[in-house]
């Protein structure tokens, strides 16, 4: 099998044989996490709340502590040519990690960013739990030993050069790539890489954040040009020599089965290879898409029932409410305000549609191409559907275009690997977007219920029961979670995930927050915020028609109970910046949201416009956070808006509908995701200076986002927004 | 039948044996190689595809290669001049549009059409962009576009005449290698209908614009 030709982005991959120079640098110490628990709790007047779970020691820290201990295996080379090579285990979906690594290798280096060649690694099973990217964990969990690894080449780039020069170390500087001698003589990176081999790092040494010049500038992507020339290659680019194009035909229902086929018309027809019946359905491979596509619609087949079939949305609904427990707050003196929202299910809906290439040419080796956030677990579980030895599978790690989640399961890259294993070819399947639609998995639908008591201006008990579709953790994050801190799993990964990532940040009294779920066969992944998407945003809403009842600025309400002063800050930044409370036409209002994970805060002040209340538009979209230290605040910034964007399209307009056990939308046609028209024309993020380690981001704005545009809707049209997406 | 079809990608004469039904996307993917225009949706929704055909923006998904007859098809990787950018491209790049970079293909080809077509569009202008970015590039894409408007729009590639003769750029072995496509490998027959998906019965859009396109390019 011919690897893919070397591309732009890519350029160090021709080179890999003329390795020089690898460092694998000893683990790192466990160091203590800066921000533990409470900031800087802010002098708020209101009852506080307990610390929960989250605030001590939330997600992020889980997984870093389970990806730890082999941060060491992680490689840096520098070459003859002055490449300097990191191997990412970690998958791009667009978040722009592999640009906020090139900076933090740059900066430690003192290498021209332009030397940095970040790449996707292939699975690698010694990394244990250090090849999952999900929980905005990237940079938080490699900020301490990427930076280390290129301390460490630096000091043993000075030490080589200062033997060849017979100068002390402490003489030398870098810069630019190269090693610089007092005397204006200079040697570059590339030259020094073979002598380096034999160097220690003695003198390595992080800078101090005064120092740096690449971190906290803003960066443009280092991918940017191959991706507006067209050079970026995802999976179903790669000329993987022989691969065959297939498609599936699909059950009508989810999960339906496949009864009986007849493919006699279908196998006639032109450029049709192979006609394969697979569990989820009958693959079809052809010399091209347009000939698999039109072969597929030939087959005749008799489909067996899914595991909802004759379920629909109100049966769903009826099914999480009953399930879901009374709210057991007792009312306690004083008034009470009790709030029940339902969420539609959610398709991630990628612009590249789940794909994935595969060879399994029966030698009882594999290989296969997909964008995958778990490439580790996507090997084992490949190996184990083909009966192969997990070490004679490879998942080379591709691009992703888009992910938001989906991308933590390997559905099509076992279904690829099947394929491939039952024809002995080569093939590339591909999911049409109706497939993606239809059979893709989903945020669950939620039923939720919140009751707040409050007295005397103040809120004093806050109680919020989660019920909702099972959300599927079984993708090798839930091993990882449970490898550390297992006493807390006993319910399960979700159960897990929920408690550790789920707190109130405001003081209101004592708080609870329940999950509770309900199995029905329905696939399902982790969206863009996992439960804060729904969750944060409905205690959103709840906490302005607190403010309400209790006749406060909703701002002024938050500002005063939330529980840190950074989260204080964001408040004061985006009403300020957003000119909150200003004067605005009927059926037009302002909203604000606030949220904070992953030890990052962000607040939002929307505009909308709602005079029509059937078709509302947000105008205007303004954003402050604080995620600690900032590495790109480019990259961060366009994290924050499109995380705002998933926050308009999920409260407003993108939901998806079950009838009778099918999913009833078919592209973006109908499933009605934000698009030029719906976007905010001004979309202002105010980042706050912090200097503690980074915070996790690329989820962060979301559920922000979705409390003010809810907020917004309810101020502009005077109704409470309980059913999401409003417009469904 | 399949027949020969004869038209120009990005400035080389190409020379097709397909199916006069086979959407152009698929001929440039799976014969010819060209991977820059992208698969989003196959029915002309998200126009992740977008491409021009005779200066003028498509979707290659739903255009049939039957209807490319001597007409000069420009993707993503005809815009720039060398290694010179196209002013949108480079607006691109300055602005950081890009998030994972999938639909962009198709967003510069959309703003090069419509800054060709007007060359200080306002937001309104904007907001008719049909293009669906799911990673929520909007705000960027906006600034991008308003930072190039007024520029002179070149045409793609400096406007250079196809060149070389067909026979010179047989398309089975042309572009990166497409899917190992084995030359005179397309048997193929007439298709009954354009869906090749059976979408568009589905989608309430797509059949409104599937017509346009049919009427626009019609011939
Ligand atoms: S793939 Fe052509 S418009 Fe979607
Ligand atoms: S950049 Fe990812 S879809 Fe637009």
């Amino acid at each position: 099998m011919a690897e893919p030709e070397p591309t732009a982005q890519d350029k160090g991959r021709g080179l890999r044989r003329r390795k020089f120079l690898t460092f694998l640098v000893a683990a790192p110490t466990l160091t203590v996490a800066g921000r533990f628990g409470f900031d800087a709790l802010t002098e708020a007047s209101a009852l506080p709340s307990p610390p929960a779970l989250e605030d001590i020691a939330d997600l992020g820290d889980a997984i870093r502590l389970a990806s730890m201990p082999t941060t060491h295996l992680m490689v840096l080379e520098v070459t003859e040519d002055t490449t300097i090579r990191f191997e990412l285990p970690r998958l791009e979906v667009g978040q722009g990690i592999s640009t906020a690594i090139a900076m933090m290798v740059a900066e430690e280096l003192d290498a021209r960013i332009d030397d940095v060649n970040v790449e996707l690694s292939d699975s690698r099973p010694e990394l244990h739990f250090n090849q999952i990217t999900a929980a905005s964990t990237g940079v938080r969990i490699l900020w301490d030993p990427v930076r280390r690894m290129a301390a460490d080449a630096r000091a043993r780039l000075i030490n080589a050069a200062a033997n060849q020069w017979g100068l002390s170390a402490e003489e030398l500087t870098t810069q630019d790539s190269t090693v610089r001698a007092p005397d204006g003589r200079t040697l570059s990176y590339g030259e020094l890489a073979v002598a380096a081999r034999e160097e220690s790092s003695t003198g390595s040494k992080l800078k101090d954040a005064a120092e740096y010049t690449t971190i906290g500038t803003p960066v443009s992507r280092t991918d940017a040009r191959d991706i507006v020339t067209g050079k970026a290659l995802y999976a179903m680019d790669l000329p993987i020599e022989g691969a065959l194009p297939t498609v599936v035909a699909r059950p009508p229902t989810i999960n339906g089965t496949v009864e009986s086929v007849d493919d006699t018309k279908a196998k006639s027809m032109p450029g049709v290879v192979a006609v394969t019946t697979i569990p989820s359905g009958v693959a079809v491979s052809a010399e091209t898409f347009y000939e698999a596509l039109q072969a597929r619609d030939a087959l005749e087949i008799t489909w067996g029932a899914g595991p909802i079939d004759g379920m629909s949305d109100a049966d769903i609904r009826a099914k999480l409410k009953s399930t879901s427990q009374p709210l057991a707050a007792p009312k306690l003196r004083g008034s009470h305000l009790d709030a029940t929202f339902d969420f539609a299910f959610v398709n991630h809906a990628p612009m590249e549609v789940e794909s994935a290439a595969a060879s399994v040419p029966g030698d009882g080796t594999a290989e296969v191409w997909m964008p995958s956030q778990t490439a580790i677990w996507a090997q084992g579980v490949i190996a184990g559907e083909l009966g192969l030895n997990r070490d004679d599978v490879t998942v080379h790690v591709t691009r992703a275009g888009g992910s938001f989640g989906r991308r933590l399961f390997a559905d099509v890259g076992i279904e690829a690997a099947r394929v491939s294993q039952a024809i002995g070819r080569p093939v590339k399947l591909m999911r049409t977007r109706q497939d993606d639609m239809k059979h893709g998995r989903m945020r669950p639908a939620y039923h939720q219920k919140i009751r707040a008591s409050y007295a005397a201006g103040e809120v004093l008990s806050f109680e919020h029961r989660v019920t909702g579709v099972t959300l599927d953790f079984d993708h090798g994050l839930g091993e990882a979670l449970t490898s550390t801190l297992a006493q807390v799993a006993e319910g399960g990964a979700g159960q897990y995930y929920f408690t550790s990532s789920q707190s109130m940040p405001y003081h209101v009294g004592a708080v609870s927050q329940t999950l509770q779920e309900v199995q029905l066969g329905i696939p399902t992944s982790s969206f863009r915020s996992v439960y804060s998407g729904t969750v944060r945003a409905a205690e959103e809403v709840v906490m302005d028609e607190l403010a309400e009842k209790m006749g406060k600025d909703p701002v002024e309400f938050r500002r005063k109970v939330v529980k840190t002063s950074s989260g204080k800050a964001v408040l004061t930044k985006a009403a300020e910046a957003a000119g909150w409370g200003k004067d605005m036409p009927a059926g037009h209002a302002q909203g604000v949201g606030y949220h904070a994970e992953y030890r990052s805060h962000a607040a939002c002040v929307v505009d909308i416009d709602a005079t029509d209340p059937a078709n509302p538009r947000v105008t205007k979209a303004v954003l402050a956070v604080d995620v600690g230290r900032v590495v790109n605040p480019k990259g961060l910034e366009a994290q924050i808006m499109g995380s705002t964007m998933d926050g308009i399209a999920t409260v407003l307009r993108a939901g998806i509908h079950i009838d009778n056990g099918a999913v009833r939308e078919n592209s973006y046609g109908d499933y009605l995701w934000t698009k030029h028209a719906d976007a905010p024309v001004t979309c202002e993020v105010h980042i706050i200076p912090a200097t503690w380690n980074p915070g996790g981001a690329g989820e962060l704005a979301l559920p922000a986002a979705a409390g003010a545009v809810a907020n917004a809707y309810a101020r502009a049209t005077g109704t409470r927004p309980r059913s999401f997406p409003i417009n469904h | 039948m399949p027949k020969k079809h004869k038209f120009s990608v990005n400035g080389k004469r190409v020379e097709v044996d397909a199916d006069a039904n086979m959407p152009l996307l698929w001929v440039l993917r799976d014969k010819l190689g060209v991977t820059g225009p992208k698969y989003g949706c196959g029915v002309g929704v998200c126009r992740t595809c977008t491409s021009h055909l005779d200066g003028e923006e498509i979707q290659p998904c739903v255009v049939p290669v039957g209807e490319c007859k001597n007409k000069e098809v420009t993707t993503i990787e005809g815009l720039a001049n060398g290694d010179d950018m196209h002013p949108v491209q480079q607006a691109w790049i300055d602005a950081d549009v890009g998030q994972c970079g999938f639909c962009q293909p198709g967003q510069i080809m959309a703003a090069v059409s419509l800054l060709q077509r007007k060359a200080k569009p306002t937001d309104a202008d904007i907001d008719a962009i049909e293009n669906m970015c799911r990673c929520g590039t909007y705000p960027r894409l906006r600034a991008a576009i308003k930072e190039v408007a007024g520029m002179p729009m070149d045409p793609p590639g400096n406007g250079k005449p196809p060149q070389g003769p067909p026979e010179d750029t047989p398309p089975n072995d042309r572009g990166q290698g497409g899917s190992g496509q084995r030359p005179g490998g397309q048997q193929g027959k007439p298709a009954d209908g354009t869906s090749t998906d059976g979408e568009q019965s589905g989608d309430k859009e797509s059949g409104g614009l599937f017509d346009g396109i049919g009427s626009a390019f019609g011939g």
